[in-house]
């Protein structure tokens, strides 16, 4: 584990080199631990692909110098020692997420599909019989970024973003897919949209999924999208 | 007890010290983009200093009071309107702003503070999820905004020490703590002047100016990113993330800016510059201690200036 100050009020642990499970299953694990220690001065916890980052106030600390900083970097390797190899308590989700591919909905799904030589619907049908897996939570509130895109559907981010992506919207960003819960700008390929709200505001927790949590998608047509309740 | 819109100003936003505790989730800090100036605003009308106030930015609003009451401005320096010292504003009276002389975004505290619910633990408005705030947006012309009723007004005739402000600046030295990839970079950071370009809004600063160029390859894992964090895309002009910044992000991190100084950049207006400084964690935290030293001494004077104290 190596530990790196993120300016003068975070700490970020990296845990291994890339995207992969048993990363994702340290870093939960570590994320957790440092939720349950709820140490003095600590703001809050930042899981991510294959991060920790803890955010702490300074002024909560002593003012001798690099008090605070050696503080947090001591809390984060107990937690670390103490969820190795524990793997992580929390269960992790398992979502269906309903979407309707194409069309309005989904305006980049022909360019996704015609660069691998599918029709529309066997392009919908090929990500929507995957499974996926949460990295991370981020970028706007509540957007999961999901690993296990199929290969075939890896599709570079568009040229240009677009100034405004509505909510809901299913998108392929290189090899990985998420959705927007909240309209805003993006540069990812619009390939459907869910009626199914993955932020909610009064909700506890706010965001639908966490890292850890498996998501498939599950078509529906617009008919059942407009009646979705 | 209301205030009237009558001019929204270019962007006017209700702010306070941000959320915590929902990074996680994707959602930013968010408040103030200079903490320092609504804190002290809020202390010159008798409020706790994370009472949520207006955000101004570049052009100000023109705002009508229903009944008689204190504000503070403070921040940005605009005509007509002095700054950093309790005004008294009379019962169907105006507060018009005029134009900015300095600065880019001042706070307008009013005593009681405004009546906003909190969303995820804050009253600060989030307008890319339209979260929080007022209804989730920058003020229009013709609203309406509420505040709670205060009882405690300033009394006597008095200003603060000018010398507990932050050194505001057109061209600023801001301090920064080197970024995981600062070797990848070189020394250019610290020895250029970066253009603040028209692309800066709450999210983030562009800078032009020197292309940073970077020796390593390869893309990076996301991860998390933070209020004063400079990143650097593909095209070599770097960006300072501000209050409202993503929580992710996938651009080499070559600095970030120390919490001290983040009032400096926000104060940053199109056509200003910004130079950058190297500091340390150790450095930054012993400024964060002395910056509160300075406002506890303004706390305790500014105590038995309110009646009821």
């Amino acid at each position: 584990m190596n530990l790196e100050p993120l300016g003068d009020s975070a700490v970020v642990a990296t845990l291994g080199p890339g995207i992969d499970e048993a990363t994702l299953a340290s870093v939960r694990g570590l994320a957790e631990a440092l939720a349950a220690a709820k140490g003095k001065g600590i703001v809050d916890v930042v899981p991510a692909y294959a991060t920790v980052t803890v955010f702490y106030d300074p002024l909560q600390f002593a003012e001798s110098s690099e008090d605070a900083y050696a503080s947090v970097c001591r809390l984060m390797e107990d937690c670390a020692a103490r969820s190795a190899g524990g793997g992580p308590a929390a269960e992790a989700g398992v979502f269906e997420i309903p979407v309707c591919y194409g069309g309005g909905f989904g305006p980049d799904l022909e360019i996704v599909a015609g660069r691998c030589g599918l029709k529309a619907a066997e392009a919908a049908a090929l990500h929507s019989g995957a499974d996926y897996l949460v990295h991370a939570v981020g970028f706007t509130p509540g957007f999961p970024y999901l690993g296990g895109l199929p290969e075939p559907l890896h599709t570079p981010r568009r040229e240009t973003p677009r100034a405004r992506v509505p909510a809901g919207s299913v998108g392929i960003g290189g090899s990985q897919t998420g959705v927007y819960p909240v309209a805003s700008p993006g540069g990812w390929q619009i390939i459907g949209r869910t009626p199914v709200a993955l932020f909610r505001p009064e909700g506890r927790p706010a965001a639908l999924l966490k890292p850890g949590d498996r998501v498939r998608f599950k078509v529906i047509t617009a008919a059942e999208f407009e009646s979705w309740k | 007890m209301e205030v009237r819109v009558i001019r929204a100003g270019m962007m006017t936003t209700v702010q306070d010290l941000g959320r915590r505790g929902h990074l996680a989730e994707g959602v930013p800090l968010g408040g103030a983009a200079d903490p320092f100036a609504l804190r002290v605003a809020n202390l010159l009308v008798g409020n706790p200093e994370d009472a949520p106030a207006l955000e101004i930015t570049l052009i100000g609003p023109d705002l009508e009071f229903a009944e008689a009451a204190w504000v503070a401005v403070c921040g940005a320096r605009f005509d007509g309107i002095p700054a950093w010292r309790p005004l008294r504003v009379e019962a169907g009276g105006r507060l018009k702003f005029g134009m900015r002389v300095e600065g880019c975004r001042a706070y307008l505290s009013i005593s009681g503070g405004i009546d906003v619910e909190p969303v995820l633990g804050g009253r600060g408005t989030f307008l890319a999820a339209g979260l929080g705030g007022f209804h989730g947006r920058a003020l229009g012309d013709g609203d309406m905004v509420r505040l709670l009723p205060s009882a405690r007004h300033p009394t006597g005739h008095w200003s603060i020490d000018e010398r507990v402000l932050p050194r505001y600046s057109p061209e600023p030295a801001v301090r920064v703590v080197p970024g995981a990839h600062a070797l990848e970079y070189g020394t250019a950071l610290y020895s250029g002047r970066f253009g603040v370009t028209p692309n800066c809004d709450r999210m983030g600063i562009r800078l032009g100016g020197p292309q940073l160029e970077r020796s390593g390859r390869g893309d990076l894992v996301s991860a998390a990113v933070a209020p004063g964090t400079v990143q650097v895309p593909p095209d070599g002009h770097p960006i300072v993330l501000m209050a409202d910044a993503q929580t992710l992000g996938g651009y080499p991190r070559v600095a970030h800016a120390v919490g001290v100084d983040m009032p400096l950049l926000a104060q940053l207006a199109p056509g200003d510059a910004v130079r950058f400084v190297a500091s340390s964690v150790a450095e930054a935290h012993a400024l964060a201690h002395a910056q509160e030293h300075r406002l506890a001494i303004l706390r305790n004077g500014l105590a038995g200036k309110f009646n009821p104290s």
